[in-house]
């Protein structure tokens, strides 16, 4: 393109200026990224729903636990295929801060039903042969400096006393968004050394049915079978429960959009503004350009070029660094196990930013194409 | 030949006819151009002077097709170029006219070399044959070491001269000055002078200049006079 100069060389016009405007994008797209990753690290658990699951919890409320008594009565419904259950163990590793997810599985059935989580055959046979064995996941493998046979003590809070494990396998997700922040040890440990309130019950179930087009019907027929018992139930597809998740989190969808919204909105302005100065300190030279035989579709090119380069390189270069921000991992450690920043994002964000410097460059563009040679000569 | 009486004959390179140039203030209309006539041949170095207001930066605006009469029709190289659209008339330009404009107007951001080579930036030209052009452009006015400064390098006299460079480097029919030295102390005034009648003279180009001057006037072949709207012949002086 010949006339690639006659753009950039405007770049170093008003240097400050040009900074302040790429900035501008640059921050906003750097918080563009930002509350992407966030609205993804809440949508996390929607996007990697297995269809053809079923989460089934306590109907009063999701901490309340049910009985184990369930696992066999689950199995015999219609429809049902596979069963297994977990508890929430809730204990501190070291510090409070350093949250994760633990659980207590049935360590006959789980992998079964969880494939997406994967880990050598033989670290698997390995943590079912020891009863103090624990599976994590290779995010906290990374964030603990952990490795294969460390012993690992959690402090429990609903369970009290201090719980030593040993890491006998590491999983991996198989998908980018599958959680490995986790940590699994045997149901049978809890139950051996829990208080006589916890005897006998496990903190939900999940089952795989046969059809994921009958997911409404079965889940009716499980709430149905346990109803106006002591342990009335409440089933839900995986998608649905996780969904039930990113809603309690309040509103953080609209949330996030007015956030983002009135920042593109500024930055509107301010793109605006800078090319109607730019426009209006340049009126000669594009009265020039269109003396020596430029058209005045070039010079609204032009004009529009400069807005749009001006969102290119800054919206481009806080879009990177917001991708370097999340490559750093989660930085509130542990809440967002899922901090990604994925690559639709990064598209959706040029996008945007070129939107914005197209908008906000067309008055001045226009301004410019309308601009008469004998009047702009005659302003002095 | 120069004429300002309306009987040139047909192959004038500029033709002017019933010139007329009205402007709107407020309510008050202002009848700038009234009916002027002219023809110019190729190789003629024309000098308008005249009082400030009595239009002669709008009968500059008309002949380079910047703007458009009110009444009359002007014929430039055969085209008329009075009923031309917009976007008809500003190739015509790029084609044919090259401006020189008092105040330089060049591109601050742009090199010497660069603000010379755009109008070739509209043709087809190689980006080599580019070059070759905008070299030669500014070795005629003498700047061909001063190729890569800044417009804020050079002096007033060596921006005109760029400006010049411009004006030339695509092989305009005519050029158009409009007060060219008015800025230039007397030195710099006259070098440019002296640059415009090589252009004419050893060139073949053609000027038409607009100034205040009467010292630069003294080098155009013809000096003419625009009183209440027409041109008045007041000089002429035979090729010799
Ligand atoms: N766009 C316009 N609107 C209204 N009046 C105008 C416009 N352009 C020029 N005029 C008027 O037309 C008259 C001629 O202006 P012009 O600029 O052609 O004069 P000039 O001979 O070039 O003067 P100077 O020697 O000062 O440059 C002036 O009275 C000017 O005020
Ligand atoms: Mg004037």
């Amino acid at each position: 393109m010949k006339y690639r100069h006659l753009l950039f060389s405007n770049l170093s016009r008003k240097k400050i200026r040009t900074t302040l405007t790429v900035g501008s994008f640059a921050v906003a797209l750097f918080l563009f990224g930002l509350l992407a990753v966030v609205r993804g690290a809440f949508n996390q658990g929607l996007e990697v729903a297995g269809a053809d699951r079923l989460v089934i919890v306590n109907k009063v409320s999701l901490i309340q636990p049910l009985p184990i008594a369930y696992n066999d009565r689950l199995l015999r419904i219609p429809g049902v295929k596979q069963v297994t259950h977990a508890n929430w163990f809730g204990g501190v590793y070291q510090d409070e801060r350093n949250f994760f997810p633990q659980f207590a599985i049935d360590t006959e059935t789980y992998r079964e039903m969880f494939p997406e989580f994967a880990m050598p055959e033989e670290q698997w046979k390995a943590f079912v042969a020891d009863r103090e064995g624990a599976v994590v996941g290779e995010d906290l493998v990374k964030r603990f400096h952990w490795k294969i046979g460390d012993r690992v003590p959690l402090k429990g809070t609903i369970f009290p006393g201090t719980w030593e494990f040993n890491i006998r396998a590491i999983y991996h997700g198989t998908r980018q968004a599958d959680d490995t922040t986790q940590f699994w040890f045997h149901y049978k440990l809890l139950e051996e050394r829990q208080n006589q309130y916890w005897k006998g019950l496990v903190g939900w179930y999940t089952v795989r049915i046969d059809d994921p087009d009958h997911a409404v019907r079965i889940a009716k027929a499980i709430d149905e079978s346990f109803a106006n018992s002591p342990w009335e139930t409440k089933t839900d597809t995986e998608k649905a429960f996780a969904a039930s998740f990113v809603k309690q989190a309040g509103n953080i969808q609209l949330l996030l959009l007015s956030i983002g919204g009135v920042v593109f909105f500024t930055l509107l302005l301010v793109t605006g503004n800078t090319m109607a100065i730019a426009v209006r300190d340049r009126v000669r030279e594009l009265a020039i350009l269109k003396a020596v035989g430029y058209s005045d579709n070039f010079v609204l090119g032009l004009v529009l070029g400069e807005a749009l380069l001006l969102a290119m390189v800054g919206g481009g270069l806080g879009i990177l660094l917001a991708k370097l921000f999340t490559l750093g991992g989660d930085p509130t450690r542990g809440l967002l196990p899922f901090f990604y920043l994925p690559t639709s994002a990064v598209v959706a964000g040029i996008v945007l930013a070129l939107a914005v410097g197209a908008v906000g460059g067309i008055l001045p563009a226009v301004s410019a194409m309308r601009l008469r040679v004998v009047d702009a000569l005659r302003r002095v | 030949m120069v004429r300002v009486d309306g009987r040139g004959g047909g192959n004038s390179l500029v033709r002017v006819r019933g010139l007329d140039k009205k402007y709107q203030r407020g309510s008050e209309e202002i009848h700038v151009l009234q009916g002027l006539n002219l023809d110019v041949d190729a190789g003629d170095f024309v000098a308008f002077m005249g009082p400030s207001g009595s239009g002669k930066t709008t009968l500059l605006n008309l002949l380079g097709g910047l703007d458009l009469p009110s009444a009359g029709s002007i014929t430039v190289a055969g085209d008329e170029i009075t009923h031309m659209s917009a976007g008809k008339l500003t190739a015509w330009r790029a084609r044919h006219v090259g401006f020189i404009f008092q105040m330089y107007n060049l591109i601050p951001v742009l090199t010497a070399f660069q603000n010379v080579e755009l109008p070739l930036l509209l043709t087809k030209l190689s980006k080599a044959e580019r070059s070759q052009h905008v070299e030669t452009a500014l070795q005629v006015v003498g700047l061909a070491d001063r190729m890569h400064h800044f417009p804020r390098q050079l002096s007033g006299g060596q921006e005109q001269r760029v400006g010049i460079a411009r004006a030339i480097v695509a092989d305009p029919t005519f050029l158009l000055c409009d007060e060219p030295t008015g800025d230039l102390d007397r030195k710099s005034a006259d070098e440019i002078m002296d640059l415009l009648g090589r252009l004419v003279r050893e060139h073949g180009k053609t000027v038409l200049l607009v100034t205040h001057d009467p010292v630069a006037a003294e080098r155009a072949s013809v000096v003419l006079h625009l009183n209440k709207g027409v041109l008045e012949e007041a000089r002429k002086v035979e090729a010799s």
